[in-house]
């Protein structure tokens, strides 16, 4: 994957690179489509890098900072969904199984 | 040239907790349920579902850590990782990553060549959930999430590892150890106890690492062993021919008995973790920790030094004892109240005694024949009210019926006969019958003389005095003469 | 009846004095949306027999005196991110459709135990993605005072809905201004409370991380009665706050003088519509007369807030959207796959719209290795400077005071084409869910016609500041009580 750096120093997410981000993403992806989010990408991602005149040395980040800890469940049994619901909401079974095509 | 491997492994122990890692559904999917029964919004990943940490996991994993000498960390936390697989139905798995339960510890395994004891280094322990279950058919695949959701602890070795022997004598010490603490029940076939071993070469004394590869879902002890030797043996030889080894994660096929690429490293998954929001952060002080310990039992290494120490017993008999924490506890307490030698009791247990456990297929918890009665039949055996023949009767009936050893003497009449007496009139009688096996045996064929003492059991339905008829015996053959 | 006129204080003591039934309530209610939602769009999904059921059921707990709230007998809606048992739920997406969850969400099982009557579930950009209701995988929701305008997002039916007088209160959601935001062009109040203040459980997750589900009311009174049900801690959410609810209502109207107003500068200094700003400064001014004092703050990290938000948003999102792959509920291709990657690419790209393609796909990226560091650590860093804003503006006053948005209601179509100048005009929004910091939106003015929004910003746990900050500033003005004509 490659983020290309050209003359101007703009980041640019190529065509490919969206392509493999898809994959990576399970999301099927057309041509143009790539080329239309290539170039959409790019803009946002080039907007971002405003942070990085941010100076962050020694900032711990925020997802560090918790204003609550140790939430348990105690270890107890509780029934909760039928396999009649859970089946009869899902596309595709086959008796009591969840069904797909082979992976 | 010489090669040692470089092995790691990880393995995936099932926690047994009552309830699933993030949710209160049932964590005992091995029993037999209807699939998808044991579900909720939560486990199958529906919209909106939040995930809630099971307590008694992190205390588990803490045990575990403990038992496995590690650095418990004071601060562990969860940590999403991505991945697209029908078995996953958020489409990320809640692990650890920055921030395991624990880290930095070691096992030490005696060398059975050496006797030296050989130290692995266990990386981490964290805790994670674990998959649904699929089956794959021709063209689709069948969905079972009722495992999907119970509690995982993965331990993750060094590369220290250096032959298969200590690769399974570790894998091996860390099931006894989880099964000694009641974590895991070590039931290979149902799978909830899994290997994935990283496997490099290199030459032998050399400390350099080259390119190694995972194998991924060995699910047995032997599985493990043949995969591991195969993966070996291939790496070895694309060294001696210089060919690269390929970073990828492989398959082990049981049936062909190759291992197959899964996947290259650039198809590697790119896990993309970042930290579980939804989860906040487990802080685990001393004084928790402390609380914890003093629920571990006396692990194996401990047990065996002292079997050694307090029974005299050898290295390998103090093993057989303690390979099972309630054998070694059933032990133990029948040596407290009997009055028998203690290796009367050690051959009577890992003799007949464990040969009906397998046969019936017992765990420890569910034996129907006490400690108390059993040190009674070997009271009745030792002060030789009864002999080893019937010793052992009784015990197959003790462990078909309720009953216990005295009511069963007593209800089939088993008292030993070591009457002199009545035993030499048996003997005479026998003697005379079979003239020609007595004349074959005074001609030197001295086999026959198990012959004799078989009829005189036989005759006396198992309960004669096997000494007693010995001496008769030996006498009147050779009065014969 | 003018039923956008309607507060549910009022009607609660209408009911009371039994001078009008849940019932009767629910069918104008129902009858108004029959004549007017066609042209608003603001529902999704209307539970006629569901509403007219739990309507009954309301007037006999009324009759018998028994177990009544505030809120027993009145009709409200909820945006279509909650979940409602058997009652579909689609975020505003073809990939949830037909989707029917078998649990309810926490607020909705406490709305019904409080009495209230479900009305239906509003429209909404997918999956909270947008900020003008135009996202929506089904149609957009017009704005009632300019039916060619957007009622802003992503709660934007939910604002909608109140404003128009089809619904007496709704339950919005507010991940990066779309509770407030549509408040605001709606002429609305709305509330984003603290995070965790309200339990997310069955909430469909956006963004785990900012997502705080809040009322949208005619005024605060009414925004304190609903938040005072909603919120409290809840053991199926693992980030709800432990800290008992207190009755907000009862504190409302206390004094408001002495209290210090923050004005953050970096706020006032560009981009404000010309109307947006004087009704601001009107504002201000009010605050001054009834006795607050006005401070000006600096908030410095304010222009980083938008790509604070936006990045954690996309790393997140891109995880919690991970589920709908066709495999266990809601929509799955009918095109032939072969295999089960196909069926969940093919799924997703049919299910999903192109904004919330776009986000899940920046969301892999700039969680990829080689980007976690440049991108989302980066991001989760400022936050942390900007929650130390925060902090430190709290020291020298007890509510900040800004816009909900630059602009009163654009029009539908305006800003489509371009989703950075979409993410754009969130910029006085999106600083507060990174920190979790409550804030209140209400009606301040109109410019050209339009409702002009602002916000009042307060520390964690300030609701009940804000409320009766709100409530003061409501009891010496009246654009709370102006309610667009539909026709």
């Amino acid at each position: 994957m490659k983020t290309i750096m050209d003359d101007t120093t703009r980041a640019i997410i190529d065509k490919d690179t969206v392509r493999h981000i898809a994959d990576l993403s399970r999301l099927k992806i057309l041509d143009d489509e790539a080329i239309l989010f290539s170039q959409q990408f790019s803009q946002i991602i080039e907007y971002f890098e405003i942070l990085n005149d941010i100076e962050t040395e020694g900032v711990q980040p925020a997802n560090n900072i918790w204003p609550t800890n140790n939430i348990y469940r105690i270890d107890e049994e509780h029934p909760s969904m039928s396999q009649e619901k859970f089946l009869n909401n899902a596309p595709q079974h086959e008796g009591p199984y969840i069904k797909v095509p082979q992976t | 040239m010489k090669f040692e491997p470089v092995i790691g492994i990880e393995i995936h122990a099932e926690l047994l907790t009552k309830s699933k890692m993030f949710c209160s559904c049932s964590a005992d999917h091995t029993s037999n349920h209807e699939p998808n029964t044991l579900i909720c919004p939560v486990c199958t990943g529906l919209p909106g579902a939040m995930p809630v940490l099971n307590k008694k996991a992190v205390e588990q994993a803490i045990l575990v850590g403990l038992a496995l000498n590690c650095t418990i960390n004071e601060m562990n936390s969860f940590a999403r990782k991505n991945y697209f697989y029908p078995d996953l139905p958020k489409g990320y798995q809640i692990s650890q990553y920055d921030f395991p339960v624990a880290k930095n510890g070691w096992l030490e395994i005696l060398d059975e060549d050496t006797g030296f004891p050989q130290r692995v280094r266990i990386r981490r322990a964290h805790l994670e959930e674990d998959t649904a279950k699929l089956s794959h058919q021709d063209k689709s695949t069948l969905i079972d999430f009722n495992r999907a959701g119970v509690p995982l602890l993965e331990i993750v070795s060094d590369p220290d590892i250096h032959s298969v022997e200590l690769l399974l004598a570790y894998a091996n010490k860390i099931r006894m150890i989880l099964r000694y603490l009641g974590i895991n029940s070590g039931d290979m076939e149902k799978g909830v106890l899994r290997f994935e071993a990283n496997i490099s070469v290199r030459p032998a004394g050399s400390q350099e690492l080259f390119n190694r590869t995972e194998i991924k879902n060995l699910n047995s002890f032997r599985s493990l062993a043949q995969a591991s030797k195969f993966e070996i043996n291939r790496q070895v030889e694309l060294f001696i021919k210089g060919q690269e080894i390929i970073l990828e994660t492989l398959g082990w096929d049981e049936i062909k008995g190759i291992t197959f690429t899964q996947r290259s490293k650039e198809e590697a998954h790119d896990y993309r973790y970042f930290p579980e929001p939804d989860i906040p952060p487990v802080f685990v002080n001393q004084s928790w920790v402390d609380l914890i310990s003093t629920q571990m039992p006396e692990l194996p290494d401990a047990k065996i030094k002292r079997f050694m120490d307090d029974y005299g017993f050898s290295i390998q008999e103090a093993g057989i004892l303690s390979s099972e924490k309630g054998f070694a506890d059933y032990f133990e307490k029948v040596v407290s109240i009997s009055t028998s030698p203690v290796k009367t009791i050690f051959n009577w247990m890992v003799g007949e005694f464990t040969r009906h456990i397998n046969e019936h297929n017992f765990d420890m918890d569910d034996i129907p024949v006490s400690p108390a009665n059993f040190a009674q039949l070997l009271e009745l055996f030792t002060t030789k009210v009864i002999n080893d023949f019937t010793t052992k009767e009784i015990l197959q009936e003790m462990f078909i019926s309720n009953k216990n050893a005295l009511e069963i003497v007593s209800e089939k009449n088993l008292l030993q006969i070591s009457d002199e007496e009545s035993l030499g009139k048996i003997v005479s009688r026998i003697i005379e019958e079979n003239p020609d096996p007595v004349k074959q045996y005074q001609k030197g064929k001295e086999t026959l003389f198990q012959w004799f003492m078989g009829q005189v059991s036989r005759e006396t339905k198992g309960k004669s005095n096997p000494e007693v008829v010995r001496q008769i015996l030996i006498k009147l053959l050779n009065k014969q003469q | 009846m003018e039923l956008n006129a309607l507060t549910v204080r009022k009607t609660h003591e209408m009911l009371m004095k039994k001078q009008i039934s849940s019932v009767e309530l629910t069918k104008s209610l129902l009858s108004n949306i029959k004549n007017l939602d066609p042209k608003i769009h603001a529902y999704i999904t209307v539970t006629e027999e569901h509403a007219l059921e739990q309507a009954r059921c309301a007037d006999n707990r009324l009759r018998s005196m028994e177990n009544v709230t505030a809120l027993t007998g009145i009709p409200y809606a909820v945006k279509d991110c909650i979940s409602t048992n058997n009652i579909r739920t689609t975020c505003g997406s073809k990939i949830l459709k037909d989707y029917f969850p078998q649990y309810n969400a926490t607020v909705i099982n406490k709305l019904n135990d409080a009495g209230a009557v479900l009305l239906g579930k509003n429209n909404m950009d997918e999956f909270g993605m947008g900020s003008s209701c135009e996202n929506s995988a089904f149609f957009n929701t017009h704005n009632p005072w300019d039916l060619g305008r957007v009622p802003g997002g992503s709660s934007g039916g939910s604002a909608a809905s109140v404003s128009a007088g089809l619904s007496l209160f709704a339950i919005g959601e507010d991940t990066g201004g779309s509770i407030r935001m549509p408040a605001g062009f709606c002429g609305v109040t709305g509330l984003k409370p603290t995070y965790g203040r309200v339990s997310r459980y069955g909430h469909v997750a956006l963004v785990s991380s900012f997502d705080s589900i809040g009322p949208i009311t005619q005024d605060v009174y009414d925004c304190a009665s609903v938040f005072e049900i909603l919120a409290g801690n809840d053991p199926n959410d693992g980030t709800s706050l432990p800290d008992p609810v207190p009755p907000f209502t009862s504190s409302i109207g206390t004094s408001i003088r002495g209290l210090r107003l923050g004005i953050p500068k970096e706020y006032f200094q560009t981009g404000m519509d010309v109307g947006v700003e004087s009704s601001l400064q009107e504002a201000i001014r009010k605050f001054e007369k009834n006795g607050m004092q006005i401070t000006e703050v600096s908030l410095p990290h304010t222009k980083a807030a938008l790509p604070v938000y936006y990045l954690i948003l996309f790393a997140e999102a891109s995880a919690n959207l991970a589920r709908f792959d066709g495999i266990r509920f809601g929509y799955s291709t009918r095109n032939k796959v072969e295999t089960v990657i196909e069926l969940s690419q093919m799924t997703r790209w049919e299910g999903f719209g192109d904004e919330v393609k776009r986000r899940i796909m920046l969301g892999t990226y700039i969680l990829s290795a080689g980007y976690y560091d440049e991108y989302y650590l980066k991001a989760q860093k400022v936050r942390s400077l900007i929650r130390e804003d925060f902090n430190s503006a709290f020291e020298k006053c007890d509510v900040l005071i800004a816009p909900t948005s630059p602009t009163t209601a654009f029009k539908i179509g305006e800003k489509k084409q371009d989703p950075l100048s979409m993410y754009l005009s969130d910029i006085y929004v999106v600083a507060t869910n990174p920190a979790g910091v409550p804030a209140l939106s209400l009606p301040c003015g109109f410019s050209e016609g339009l409702p002009v929004g602002m916000q009042l910003i307060g520390n964690h746990m300030s609701e009940g500041i804000l409320f009766n900050i709100g409530y003061a500033y409501q009891a010496e003005t009246e654009w709370h009580k102006l309610h667009p004509v539909v026709n």
